[in-house]
């Protein structure tokens, strides 16, 4: 395996009782965009956050460009998340700050350019997403496509290698979408490799080349869209083409982030 | 069942007692180490110190009336309605001051602080913050910690500074002398009286931070979750405040 890209080896994650994921396995090669699939509260965010660092593993080991998290520190992970950046599903940005702000974030936190170079590289990436003109607007004022777009543009900032989307086109209408897209591919084009986890098969299927679908904790399968639309699994074809049958199989879970986390996880 | 319940739930508050110390800890070694987030502790002292002024200003005043009537319908049998200034002043600068400011600024900063931090948590901000290569104790808890532990001795002194005024007025109005007013601070208080009047809402400002920012920390579960949170925190704060008043008394008095 080249050193240069994600894996997720056997990773297992449970909390407050229940098990999200149960040797779980992933490999994020760097140009090969992927995507996760899987119904609402199946653990696909959690996947994210393993990977980020955010919440640690119970079992298993986590590589990034070959570099195991586990045993890191947080400030040795930090220099590690440098690589990746992550688009949260409600944008995450910051209330206080203004878009501009909040797209220079981490450029201001590290305190290495002058003011007018980070201005200079804030209108550059909000320009990027189209969103030049609401520079010095507050989140609040902001769409909910909008808040996508500036989150796009606060997670290129920092020029990451790798971006993770997380369901970025749940609750956009339709051009919404579209833009979304349209700059995740602008994104692939200039180099960045991208994991998306989503329950959107339209949007999966317009950005990425592999695809693995999540159920039940565990990974049901791995492959290209050829692979998934032919697979053989009765789970993941009724997850393709939901009919009455399917009605309550899919068993939705609350959300993980709806259990408390101890201050040593969010440390 | 029953005792296998008792002891998750043991286990479960021991281990949130240990990572309250530990985060203190690190809050607190954060005051002395960069990156010092001068902005945050600044829009933080301003909401803090300045944004509760006038809650304190007017507690004092009022308590400060309210004792002083008190004290001299107590004292007028036995013509010492001129000791009425020192009473107050020793009641508010050792206990009343301290204490009922803090129980203010619980109120309407503690409850603020797990709001804020709590929202910040369940909307992944706190997330996204250590995603950018933030130190979250350090820009979340330890610019509030700085923030509070200067804000609420001086809060208490203008608590007490208020009560004295307001007392001042009700003696005037039974005919007090001012001068005498004044002469009877000096002749119930000692220097430590002072030290303990800004010691106490010091350390009382340190569980308003704290607890604020512990309990936003480990907020879950949407908006009911942060009010569930910011409630707990009022709570334990107050119960903190007044429980650590009566040992922080005993430690003065052993000291005396």
């Amino acid at each position: 395996m080249s050193p240069h890209g994600i894996v997720m080896d056997k990773v297992s994650y449970s909390v407050g009782g229940r098990q999200i994921l149960k040797d779980f396995d992933l490999v994020l090669t760097k140009g090969v965009n992927r995507t996760i699939l899987g119904v609402s509260g199946a653990g696909k965010t959690t996947i994210l956050k393993l990977i980020l660092g955010l919440l640690p593993v119970d079992q298993g080991r986590i590589l990034i460009d070959g570099v195991e998290i586990g045993a890191l520190r947080e400030s040795k992970l930090r220099e590690v998340r440098r690589k990746i950046a992550i688009v949260f599903q409600g944008g995450a940005l910051f209330d206080s700050m203004t878009v501009g702000e909040n797209v220079g974030y981490r450029l201001i936190e590290e305190g290495r350019l002058s003011d007018s170079e980070i201005e200079r590289i804030v209108l550059e990436k909000l320009s990027f997403v189209g969103l030049e003109n609401s520079i010095d607007l507050y989140p609040a004022e902001l769409s909910g496509g909008m808040k996508k777009r500036v989150a796009i543009s606060r997670a290129l900032a920092a020029e990451p290698d790798y971006i993770f989307f997380d369901e970025p086109t749940t609750g956009l209408d339709p051009i919404g979408v579209y833009n979304i897209v349209d700059l995740m591919k602008r994104l692939q084009g200039e180099g960045k490799t991208t994991l998306m986890v989503t329950h959107d098969l339209h949007t999966a299927f317009a950005v990425s080349q592999r695809f693995s679908f999540l159920h039940q904790a565990h990974l049901v399968f791995e492959g290209t869209r050829e692979e998934l639309m032919a697979a053989p699994d009765e789970t993941t074809r009724e997850f393709l083409s939901p009919s009455e049958r399917s009605l309550f199989r899919f068993t939705e879970h609350p959300h993980q982030e709806h259990q408390t986390r101890t201050i040593t996880e969010l440390e | 069942m029953p005792i296998a319940a008792l002891e998750n739930k043991l286990k479960l508050f021991f281990v949130e007692v240990e990572e309250f110390w530990l985060l203190s800890f690190r809050a607190v070694i954060g005051i002395f180490s960069k990156p010092f987030y001068y902005r945050e502790f600044v829009t933080q002292l301003d909401r803090i110190g300045v944004g509760s002024l006038f809650i304190v200003l007017l507690t004092g005043l009022f308590t400060g009336m309210v004792m002083a009537l008190q004290a001299l319908l107590q004292l007028k049998p036995f013509a010492a309605t001129s000791y009425v200034g020192g009473m107050v002043a020793v009641t508010m600068v050792k206990e009343l001051g301290p204490v009922l400011s803090a129980l203010m600024v619980t109120g309407r900063v503690g409850s603020a602080i797990t709001a804020e931090i709590g929202t910040m948590v369940v909307t992944e901000q706190v997330d996204a913050m250590r995603v950018e290569g933030t130190d979250i104790v350090k820009r979340l808890v330890t610019a509030r910690l700085k923030a509070i532990l200067i804000a609420m001795p001086l809060l208490a002194v203008i608590t007490d500074f208020i009560a004295l005024v307001g007392g001042f007025f009700m003696a005037a109005g039974y005919q007090v002398n001012p001068v005498m007013y004044r002469q009877s601070i000096p002749q119930f208080m000692v220097f430590q009286d002072l030290i303990e009047g800004v010691v106490k809402p010091a350390f009382f400002g340190f569980l308003i931070a704290m607890i604020g920012c512990h309990v936003g920390l480990r907020t879950g579960g949407g908006a009911e979750g942060v009010g569930n949170a910011s409630k707990r925190a009022v709570v334990l704060t107050s119960v903190f405040i007044l429980v650590s008043d009566f040992f922080l008394t005993k430690i003065f008095i052993a000291f005396r």
